[in-house]
């Protein structure tokens, strides 16, 4: 492949355009509610109107509103149409030559997709996942091109450095730092892991990407390993994963096919492979060094760093490792310069985010947004408020390593800092909305079952101090804990909090002591009257903790 | 100076604890010049009485009259010790924990291993019911001290009970707070 | 090679190039709890337990992977540290069932004598009574699960140095058990070499001896070190 025939192949893909396309979302939400049938129908409604040379029925990625599934958009005239059933196959065909439907209309412009800004997921519901001419219809790999013919490794390093990029996973580790730290790291051998080991419990930006838009994933991998010098990449995906895991497989097979994966790469000396590794079900393998063991085979549990995987990651080579997110970022900021990118967000988190919006809001879906925006916008505005109208009471970020923001915080900006600072963290991207009929310590006590159940039981706080925690949060949910109870369970937090290996175990704590930090008094509402030392009995004798 | 009243309990356990404390021998006496003995197997009270400065408490809290009787004891006393591992971890009266359910527990004990009219005692009255499960005592009443071993050895209980009746607060530390 | 001098408890000691935090107070004669390392053994910091403060570090770290450096600071014996191990020796009780009064390794258990010099005289945490089997298929030893700690010492010695690849782990958090092959009876296992040495590794009575009564399970640990120091640096001594 050279550039004249990624030009070439762009063209003749813009040329093929039909007049008017019907895109259907088949990421794996809407697949769920019918949507590959719904396709299906649409093919056979065009086919039987006769407007196969002037109609483009395309499969695509994910088309965000996730709550109106199946959604189909048809364009000219760019409508949404919301929960799509076979039946209405033929009038939105219909509608093509002037016909009605009866189809649910959803509003483009509406403040969910008006307030959207689209980095990462720009061509999320516009290419067809499968083909590989859809995405370089786009631009596709033209970034790498660029990079293989113009850039010196060390100039792709500064260019992510300059752009601000911090890593999407959840903790918010400069990029651009970790890259050089790889790239300087001297080793006959490099390897480059893409995290798609996304296991937060409502979170799904990474399987939408993937599902959406793997070539962008392998094209950010492969910028990323000729910038530090790897030839060998592995995406780690988890089982629960399938589609994913097959729009993966073709993409790398397509890109083999064009001479972008493999040797010779756009026919320069470059060569780089990916493999796909399955993950088998395990949330500690999002850890990196666990993720790192699954990978070689062995049982996927976390070590002590350092070493570091920068230094010392898989098979004792140098390692870098970034999340699905970070690596689609790539291909853009190389495309439009790192001045573009570091223009968009705050001063210390740049560029957009990808949400997944979830809980008690009416728009539920995926999103993404510049980083900086007040949560609010997103809760109220994008999402629309709680559903029944009641009053929302906090916003949940970062899964089981996160924390609740309290609605009086709602005007707070999304970036690292802002949320750190709330007892919360960005986290990978999961956005779950709660309104006043959840109670807060329900809402910590699923996090650390959550947490206990995926310990992996390494280490001694995490594997038996989750367990302690969790029989303290349903000893409190059963109204039989007292305010002895409440303090062992602030002490376990603490204990787990700094004492445990790896990062599941130091997070663990967290929903607790932000539920505590914000909502203390829906605990204290919860505690039975203490037993008085010398005088009173206690209300009941404790319920068996572990019945089994 | 006012006589110690002292006491001890026997919950669920083997009896062992009492029988290290019997071990004391000939200290006993010089634990009667300063204490009387108001409640315990070894003396005919068969109301646990008010006011009871210092109890040991042998066994942990297998049935209702255990829960019962620990529930008055920790009304009545000012200075409860955990005597023993049944008191303080369960120890092997807790071995039942694993097996379940009180009727499992129970089928376990008088169905399986008998093959002569193989039954379980259930007449009212005599047999108090066994709690869901065992529990060490702290996790029924705050306790005040705790002296383990299994038996706690005679010179364990006799450093201990000296400190408190001196008014100090024992310190158990090193090989005096060894289990087993 | 360069010596490392560095300062622990307020004591200035050296190290050799390399030597880990743990080793070297050792080698002082500087006591820091422990429980998954074992002279001889690969370490993996998994107990938590020798973990200490560095002076300008925020946060804990394992003394048996820790790496000196020079001029390092390091404080072994906090009050913080005491109440973390405390607790984490408290949780270890609670998440099988430890029956000292039972145990063939009564008197001679790392865990028992753990809770006695970190002064735990009772468990604050519920005590979770799990159902633990116990596995005595193989012909001269046994393990018993109630009495497993996971500290994976017994893993390593089989991996690392006998090289069998017996033992392992199954399950994940509080389900882990240590398991033969791929979760055979021990007594079925086609790897097993019978060497005994996971017996001698394991800190408690989870693993032991078949005919050995209450209290008779003594093991002798210094052996692994003897044959790794045998092995490793040509030295025979006992």
């Amino acid at each position: 492949m050279v550039l004249a025939e990624l030009v070439e192949i762009k063209e003749r893909e813009l040329a093929a355009r039909k007049k008017a396309l019907i895109t259907c979302c088949l990421a794996a939400g809407c697949m769920s509610s019918d949507g590959k049938l719904v396709k299906e129908a649409l093919d056979r409604a065009v086919k039987d109107a006769g407007l196969e040379s002037e109609v483009e029925v395309r499969g695509v990625g994910c088309l965000r509103l996730c709550c109106e599934g199946p959604l189909v958009m048809i364009d000219p005239p760019g409508a949404l149409y919301q929960k799509v059933t076979l039946a209405d196959a033929e009038s939105l065909v219909g509608t093509l030559k002037g016909g009605t439907t009866s189809v649910q209309r959803g509003d483009p412009a509406s403040a969910f997709f008006a307030k959207q800004m689209s980095i990462v997921l720009a061509n999320s519901g516009i290419v067809d996942p499968e083909r590989i001419e859809s995405y370089i219809a786009r631009d596709g790999y033209f970034a790498l091109r660029n990079v293989l013919r113009e850039l010196s490794p060390a100039e792709v390093v500064s260019e992510i450095t300059r752009s601000g990029l911090r890593g999407r996973g959840g903790a918010g580790y400069p990029t651009g730092l970790k890259w050089a730290t790889v790239a300087k790291t001297e080793s006959p051998k490099k390897f480059i892991i893409c995290n798609a080991d996304e296991g937060d419990p409502g979170a799904f930006m990474d399987r939408s990407v993937l599902e959406s838009d793997p070539h962008r994933v392998i094209e950010g991998m492969i910028i990323a390993a000729y910038a530090v010098g790897a030839d060998q990449g592995y995406i780690y995906v988890r089982a629960e994963y399938p589609l994913a895991i097959a729009r993966l497989q073709v993409a790398i097979r397509q890109a083999k096919q064009h001479g972008i994966l493999g040797s010779g790469i756009f026919e320069s000396p470059f060569h780089f492979n990916i493999d796909i590794r399955i993950g088998a079900g395990a949330f500690v393998c999002g850890e990196e060094t666990a993720l790192m063991a699954s990978v070689e085979g062995r049982r996927g549990q976390p070590r002590p760093r350092p070493p570091f995987p920068a230094e010392s990651g898989l098979f004792g080579k140098p390692t870098l490792i970034n999340n699905v997110e970070t690596f689609a970022n790539v291909p853009p900021i190389i495309l439009n310069g790192a001045e573009w990118f570091a223009g968009i967000g705050t001063e210390k988190s740049k560029g957009t985010k990808v949400f997944a919006l979830a809980g008690k809001v009416k728009n539920t879906g995926l999103i993404e947004v510049p980083m900086g925006i007040p949560l609010r916008e997103i809760v109220e505005h994008m999402g629309g408020g709680a559903p029944s109208g009641a009053r929302i009471k906090a916003v949940q970020t970062g899964g089981p390593s996160g924390g609740c923001i309290p609605a009086d915080h709602l005007d707070t900006p999304v970036d690292y800092e802002s949320l750190t600072k709330l007892g919360s963290i960005m986290g990978s991207g999961g956005m779950i909305v709660m309104d006043e009929k959840d109670n807060m310590v329900d809402v910590a006590r699923f996090f650390m079952e959550f947490c206990m159940d995926e310990s992996c039981g390494k280490c001694i706080p995490c594997r038996a101090g989750t367990v302690q925690m969790h029989n303290l949060l349903e000893k409190i949910i059963a109204r039989k804990a007292t305010a002895r109870d409440l303090q062992k369970l602030e002490e376990l937090c603490d204990l787990v909090k700094h004492t445990s290996l790896c990062g599941l175990g130091m997070t663990a704590p967290n929903p607790v002591l932000s539920t505590l930090r914000f909502f203390r008094q829906e605990y204290l509402d919860l505690l039975a009257v203490e037993t008085q030392r010398k005088t009173s009995p206690p209300a009941a004798p404790p319920a068996p903790a572990n019945p089994a | 100076m006012d006589r110690l009243k002292f006491a001890t309990v026997w919950l669920g356990g083997c009896s062992g604890c009492h029988m290290s404390f019997m071990d004391l021998d000939e200290w006993l006496f010089d634990l009667a010049q300063v204490a009387d003995v108001v409640f315990s197997p070894v003396v005919d009270t068969k109301e646990y009485p008010e006011g009871v400065d210092v109890c040991l408490v042998e066994g942990a809290v297998a049935n209702e009259d255990n829960l019962e009787m620990i529930l008055q004891v920790r009304r009545r006393t000012k200075v409860l010790v955990a005597f023993g591992d049944c008191a303080i971890t369960g120890n092997v009266t807790a071995m039942r924990n694993p097996l379940g359910k009180p009727e499992l527990v129970l089928e376990r004990a008088y169905l399986d291993p008998s093959n002569l009219r193989p039954r379980i005692p259930q007449e009212a009255g005599i047999i108090p019911a066994l709690l869901p499960r065992v529990l060490p005592i702290q996790e029924v009443v705050p306790m005040d001290h705790y002296l383990p071993g299994c038996p706690p050895p005679a010179a364990r209980i006799k450093a201990f009970l000296q400190e408190l009746i001196a008014g100090r607060t024992p310190q158990l530390n090193g090989c005096n707070i060894s289990f087993g | 090679m360069a010596a490392k001098v560095f300062t622990i408890d307020g004591q200035q000691i050296t190290a050799t190039e390399g030597q880990t935090v743990l080793d070297a107070a050792q080698d002082a004669g500087i006591a820091i709890p422990t429980l998954c390392h074992l002279d001889g053994v690969m370490d993996v910091g998994a107990c938590r337990l020798c973990l200490v403060e560095i002076a300008g570090l925020n946060k804990l770290v394992p003394a048996c992977v820790t790496k000196v450096t020079d001029g390092m600071v390091v404080t072994t014996n906090s009050e913080r540290l005491q109440r973390y191990r405390r607790m984490i020796v408290e949780l270890l009780f609670t998440e099988r069932n430890h029956i000292c009064a039972v145990c063939v390794s009564n008197g001679h258990c790392e865990l028992q004598s753990l809770a006695m010099t970190l002064g735990m005289d009772h468990v604050r945490y519920d005590y979770t009574f799990p159902k633990c089997a116990v596995d005595p298929t193989h012909r001269l030893f046994g393990i018993d699960h109630n009495r497993c700690v996971l500290c994976g010492r017994c893993v390593r010695v089989c991996w690392y140095i006998e090289g069998a690849g017996t033992k392992n782990f199954s399950g994940r958090g509080t389900q882990s058990r240590i398991v033969s092959d791929l979760n055979a009876p021990w007594g079925n296992s086609r790897t097993c070499t019978s060497c005994g040495k996971c017996v001698q590794a394991c800190p408690t009575g989870a693993l032991f001896s078949k005919g050995a009564a209450v209290a008779e399970m003594e093991k002798d640990r210094g052996k692994l070190e003897y044959i790794v120091t045998a092995r490793e640096k040509k030295q025979w001594i006992v």
